[in-house]
């Protein structure tokens, strides 16, 4: 106790410093590490991953902080430890060599033993202290400490030992790692969660459905905030991956650019440009509804783009995919070889959901695409229960949304589910979700698509008819007749009925326009005739008039002249013009 | 048996840390045991941990006092301040004389 209340008193001077285990994932739940300093207890049943743990622990100290390191092994010789780990990439035998770790293996042989008269663990108190000393270690790892309760008799000295041993690791100032194996009812067979009380860290192996997946826990760190949490990890070959379940807040950066569905008149319903960079877009229908050639339309339009796209495919493996997309005129194995595309293919039942996150993770991580496709994630439910899968979904969603990867869901949906829920209940969660849905009618089946939402951007509330040719995909607008909806062929006849119509209705229209040429024609005819006729008229007239105007001026003239001739009496030119009066009078 | 037991020489080897009066204890209980059967015929070495940390591994040594018995084989350990004598013969796979 009186070890306890010397911490308390030391945490409120200086907060509590943190040595990062290089443990990817681990170090985010802890929030930096294990204390430094102080010695760590994980704990867990057999083949959860505690000595790979520490000794991961031991091996990225040395490699990525150059911290030496100390791993002194109750179970393993050195020889089956650096086998073990060999087919991680670690190096064991050389990093002994270089002097960046010690690995003292502690052979305990019951019957190899005899006791008698009192003793203590000074022995292993100077080994420890030698190895520490002879290589400068700051990390240090005792696997598994309990199997001195199983090669020595006495627990009364053992506890005391234990106890010294722990507070001197402490005055050594190293971050020790003591593993434990899980006992009845506590946290380690021996109770040593007693004595190592500042860090204390649950690994469990847990089989659900068949499906086994280890997780972890920390279910004590004194003097600083943790993830409380479950948080399921995988062992591969680059070691542990932890992953921070729902460390992630809602507070993501958000992108206006939009990038293109690759199926123009699907980016049309959404005002031409297409879905946000970054949101989340759910493709549900029912079986054979075309929710794949919709994808990898989806995956093919960012390859183009020359940006990369991760394809998971959990139904179909890859070299399915690319032959049936060959059909419809995509052709994604150009991309592959470009190194644009990249498809992970696995199925659902590998593991449980949590693996395939961690895995979905690492390989994102590790491609950096733009868009990732998730195919489909229906079949996920194989391997756990709906809300599980959700709250997986909620979790890749938070991820891929704070690293502005585009994803696209592709959803099975069931013919007799009534309201238009997925399975997975995700569509509350997407940005976008497209529905493809059979409309049956007329003895065939036609595909709708419905654009069931689009946060943000304003999209077409209207059915359009999906149809897949060698070409590709399209989408027709559905004729809206006095009928109904019309989809296939029966839309296909309406169109050309209406093509028909609209021929008869061109020819008769042309008739009644030649007709009235015609009769056009006849009456400029008409009109020229009248005209003629009146300017003959016309003339005729003009003709006596003219005729008047002479006769009145030779009148005119010959009065004149009578005048003249009574008044001068010039009698010569008189007759003549008698004659004339004598003429005009008759 | 016994006849096979005289003739062999016996290697003791005994790891102390420092010179604490348990350490001490456990010298003098092993030479007062070996005096008493094995006269003549061992051989024992004191090795200080203190002094030689380095050779604590080689014998996996955990406890101290360890007494280690090197020759003859099998290797048999006793740990603790030897104050029980007939564990320490059993322990030894030595039989008493006295019989």
């Amino acid at each position: 106790m009186a070890t306890i209340k010397k911490k308390t008193t030391h945490n409120k001077i200086t907060t509590l410093r943190k040595l990062p285990t290089g443990i990817s994932g681990l170090d985010e739940i802890t929030g930096g590490g294990f204390p430094e300093g102080r010695p760590t207890l994980i704990c867990g049943g057999p083949g959860c991953g505690k000595t790979l743990m520490s000794l991961e622990f031991i091996v990225r100290g040395a490699l990525e902080y150059n911290e030496p390191g100390v791993f002194m092994a109750f179970e393993e010789k050195s020889e089956e430890l650096a086998m073990n780990v060999a087919s991680l990439g670690f190096d064991l035998p050389k990093m002994q060599k270089d002097k960046k770790i010690s690995i003292d293996y502690v052979h305990i042989e019951r019957s190899e033993i005899e006791e008698t008269g009192e003793y203590n663990l000074e022995g292993l108190f100077i080994r420890l202290g030698h190895a520490i000393d002879s290589i400068g270690a700051k990390r240090v790892v005792l696997d598994t400490i309990e199997n001195l309760f199983s090669g020595l008799s006495n627990t009364n000295v053992l506890r005391a030992e234990l106890r010294r041993l722990f507070q001197w690791l402490k005055d050594k100032g190293v971050t020790a790692i003591i593993t434990g194996e899980k006992g009845e009812g506590t946290l380690t067979r021996q109770g040593l969660e007693e004595y190592v009380s500042d860090c204390v860290i649950l690994l469990e192996h847990k089989v659900v459905n068949q499906i086994g997946t280890r997780v972890l826990r920390v279910v004590k760190y004194r003097g600083t905030t943790h993830g409380t949490n479950e948080y399921p990890f995988l062992i591969d070959e680059d070691g542990i991956s932890v992953l921070p379940v729902t460390s992630l807040l809602l507070n993501h950066e958000v992108s206006t650019e939009r990038v293109s569905t690759g199926i123009p008149s699907l980016d049309d319903m959404v005002g031409g440009l297409g879905f946000y960079r970054g949101s989340s877009i759910l493709v549900s229908g029912t079986a054979g509804t075309g929710k794949t050639s919709m994808a990898a339309y989806f995956a093919d339009a960012t390859c183009k783009r020359n940006e990369k796209c991760v394809y998971f495919a959990f139904e179909e493996s890859p070299q399915q995919i690319i032959r049936n997309m060959k059909s419809i005129n995509i052709d994604l194995e150009a991309h592959i070889k470009k190194g644009l595309l990249e498809f992970y293919a696995s199925r659902p039942t590998l593991y449980g959901l949590e693996m395939h996150l961690v895995a979905i993770h690492k390989m994102i991580k590790k491609f950096k695409p733009k868009t990732v496709i998730l195919d489909p994630i229906t079949n996920l439910i194989t391997v756990g229960s709906v809300s599980e899968v959700k709250s997986m979904l909620v979790r890749l969603i938070d991820f891929l949304q704070a690293e502005q990867i585009t994803v696209i869901f592709t959803a099975l949906t069931l013919n007799n589910i009534v309201n238009e829920q997925t399975d997975e209940g995700v569509s509350s969660l997407v940005d976008a979700w497209i529905l493809v849905r059979d409309i049956e009618h007329n003895g065939e089946r036609n595909r709708g698509l419905y654009l069931m939402k689009s946060r943000g951007m304003k999209h077409s509330n209207q059915v359009r008819e999906f149809v897949i040719t060698d070409r590709g995909l399209d989408l027709v607008d559905v004729y809206l007749g006095p009928n109904g909806v019309l989809t296939g062929s029966a839309r296909e006849e309406q169109q050309l009925m209406e093509e028909a119509g609209s021929v008869l209705h061109t020819h008769a229209l042309g008739r009644k326009d030649k007709e009235i040429a015609r009769k056009r024609t006849v009456l400029e005819a008409k009109i020229a005739s009248l005209q003629e006729e009146f300017e003959s008229v016309q003339d005729e007239l003009n003709k006596s008039y003219v005729e008047e105007d002479l006769r009145k001026e030779v009148m005119t003239k010959n009065r004149k002249q009578l005048t003249d001739s009574r008044h001068n009496k010039d009698a010569k030119p008189l007759p003549r013009v008698e004659n004339n009066n004598r003429k005009k009078k008759k | 048996m016994a006849a096979k037991i005289k003739e062999e020489s016996w290697e003791l080897r005994l790891y102390v840390a420092g010179n604490t009066p348990r350490s001490i204890t456990a010298l003098n209980n092993l030479k007062k045991y070996c005096e008493e059967h094995l006269k003549g015929r061992y051989k024992i070495e004191v090795i200080d941990l203190l002094v030689q940390p380095q050779l604590a591994a080689g014998d996996q040594i955990l406890a101290v006092p360890t007494l280690v018995r090197k020759v003859p084989e099998p290797i048999r350990k006793i740990i603790g301040d030897l104050s029980n004598e007939e564990k320490v013969l059993v322990g030894l796979n030595i039989r008493p004389v006295s019989i």
